[in-house]
């Protein structure tokens, strides 16, 4: 190293000035759009409509929050996030890792046809409409389960799981049969605990998606305000601005606090937006590692 | 992983000449309840839709029992292949998911050549990290940003556009037709670029360091070295992963179109999903719509098999 540092080329210098003005023009461009919105939903809604907020609020003020705060339907929508996300991680993590083990048996006699219906289903999909009608007549529509049912075992977590299990010493396992364990117990009380980094793993990925999930909302749930949930909410405020007509964005503000002056669509959606990135936000830095770790599980593994 | 099974390996399960099957299986009973309840729920929610393809071949009325519905035969594809929104649908998918493909894998592949030049661990880390948030958060949030980056009033594009004088007024980028599916592959590479680079800085990580240290002392600059070297080195992977994401053509996503587009551009925004909704569920054409899910599906088959059949034809191990 020190004898690279001595040698700085002209080339090396240009170099690492391209690299470093790129990155550093990534970064910011990477972070602008969420510190914005952060500042615009810290400033006064009527203010930031002027234009020229960036990076730090002109008028500050705590009233978007507090007029969003004062929705009911915003409470509703966060506890079904939040229970979405919890139930469908424990349920999905739990059931995956259990087909797995018996998937990774190699004594298992159905092993191979029940890996192969899991495998097939990675190709072949049903399609919207065909999907839509099978939840209905299931009655999974104006159902929170439909939240949480339908994506309980895939394929592709299925088979991370099966993978990190077979790379697991085969004697643990044999000797537990041994003192006579049965597969219950040896699934539970040894593969189990010794599976924690993949689980951490899929249980974050499984957690993301379900905490940015709108889609099943929009398609199955939509009639019931109580089974909302934050995407969905702000999905609707979106929405709303697109459509560019003016009168739901009006209503909308209208409702949210009784007048029509004091809070804009644009401050509404900043808030909302806000308040359905932050707990990704909080809890990315500290879990970065098993976050990219999923994708080299998934990714480099032949 | 995702070798098709054939059905070979489906006969060699049966031991020969062992203990007979049924005995086998009612020892394993404890690994037949472990997994048997699950594999019910997948055939439930992944192959009973299959089953709803009939639905294309009929002219599909909810309330009527199966046997009372009127079966069209194949009219609902002839009215597919002669809608004019279907090739609209066709060409918008298409473009969307070249525009995506092309540029997301070669920005990706750049920061990763940058990232890997970075000798300050600090920064790289850092710079990493910052660069693979985006990917984790909602495409509902991220609509919400781009929307705002690109408002008439305060966005941040407009606001940089006018005072370098490069216009005079703010355009409504999300407004114009022709700017949608740039605007679409522009957010993609915003919110993709950074996780896309790991699985190319994983392949530059195993890149033999002897190499390099010849070339240094052959006299090449840390410029020829990644032209010479890192590019090579990671040349299969870019052709194995730009092969594979050529089977998913037809099935990426649709969420950011949904989510930003408008009356003024839908022309080109609509892509296979926003029509289905469009005349399955608004509509209520339901057998029509089935028909335009199929025809995803079976071209989407062919695409992803034709894909790994290519990739194993070139010697190379699959990926996912």
């Amino acid at each position: 190293m020190k004898v690279r540092r001595m040698r700085l080329t002209k080339e090396d210098l240009i170099l690492d000035f391209v690299v470093y003005t790129t990155l550093i023009f990534l970064v910011i461009v990477t972070l602008y759009p969420f510190l914005n919105t952060l500042a615009v939903s810290f400033n006064d809604a009527l203010d930031s409509s002027k234009g020229g907020i960036h990076l730090w609020p002109r008028k500050f003020t705590l009233y978007n929050y507090r007029s969003l705060l004062t929705r009911h339907q915003i409470y509703n929508a966060a506890l079904i996030s939040v229970l979405r996300t919890v139930l469908s991680t424990f349920f999905c993590t739990f059931s995956t890792a259990m087909v797995a083990y018996t998937l990774s048996r190699k004594e298992f006699v159905l092993r191979k046809i029940i890996s192969f219906i899991y495998v097939l289903t990675m190709y072949i999909d049903g399609g919207l409409i065909p999907t839509y009608f099978l939840m209905r007549n299931l009655g999974l529509t104006n159902n929170f389960w439909v939240y949480v049912l339908p994506g309980l075992v895939t394929a592709f977590n299925l088979i991370v799981i099966r993978t990190y299990i077979n790379g697991l010493p085969e004697s643990l396992i044999e000797s537990a049969r041994m003192d006579g364990a049965g597969e219950f117990t040896i699934f539970a009380k040894i593969v189990l605990p010794l599976c924690k980094p993949v689980l951490a793993t899929i249980a974050l990925f499984v957690a993301v998606a379900n905490w940015n999930s709108w889609f099943d909302t929009f398609l199955y749930n939509s009639s019931n305000p109580k089974l909302s949930t934050l995407q969905y909410e702000l999905m609707k405020v979106l929405q709303s601005a697109n459509s560019m007509t003016g009168s739901l964005e009006q209503a909308l503000a209208q409702a949210a606090t009784g007048s029509v002056n004091t809070i804009t669509p644009r401050a509404i959606r900043a808030t909302m937006t806000v308040i359905v990135t932050v707990p990704i936000a909080v809890v990315y830095p500290f879990l970065q590692r098993y976050f990219v770790h999923g994708l080299t599980l998934g990714g480099l593994k032949e | 992983m995702n070798t098709p099974v054939t059905p070979r390996l489906m006969v060699e399960q049966i031991p020969i000449g062992k203990r007979p099957f049924w005995k086998t299986l009612r020892q394993q009973r404890v690994l037949l309840f472990m997994s048997v309840p699950f594999v019910i729920h997948v055939i439930i929610f992944k192959y009973v839709p299959i089953w709803g393809w009939t639905l294309a071949f009929q002219n599909y009325w909810p309330g009527k029992s199966f046997f009372d519905q009127v079966w069209v035969g194949f009219d609902n594809f002839k009215w597919l292949f002669r809608d004019p929104v279907f090739y609209q649908v066709l060409r918008n998918t298409l473009a969307m998911s070249i525009i995506q493909l092309v540029f997301g894998m070669v920005s990706s592949i750049v920061l990763a050549l940058l990232i890997n030049e970075v000798r300050l661990v600090f920064f790289k880390k850092s710079a990493q990290t910052i660069s693979y948030l985006p990917h984790f958060i909602s495409w509902v949030v991220a609509a919400n940003l781009v929307r705002d980056a690109l408002s008439t009033d305060g966005g941040i594009v407009n606001e940089l556009l006018m005072s370098l004088r490069i216009i005079k007024e703010p355009i409504m980028f999300l407004g114009i037709p022709k700017l949608f599916w740039w605007i679409i592959g522009a957010s993609h590479v915003w919110k993709e670029v950074g996780w896309g680079a790991i699985i190319y800085l994983a392949a530059i990580a195993s890149v033999d360091p002897n190499l390099y240290e010849a070339a240094t002392i052959d006299g090449a600059g840390r410029l020829r070295r990644i032209w010479h070297i890192t590019l090579p080195s990671i040349k299969p992977i870019i052709v194995i992963l730009l092969i594979m994401n050529m089977g998913y053509l037809l099935s990426s996503g649709f969420e950011q179109q949904y989510l930003l587009q408008n009356g003024r551009v839908i022309d080109y925004a609509r892509v296979f999903t926003i029509y289905e909704l469009d005349y399955g569920i608004k509509m209520m054409r339901y057998s029509f719509a089935t028909a335009v899910g199929i025809f995803r599906s079976v071209v989407s088959l062919v695409l992803v098999f034709g894909a790994n059949y290519l990739a194993k034809r070139m010697g190379q191990e699959r990926l996912l």
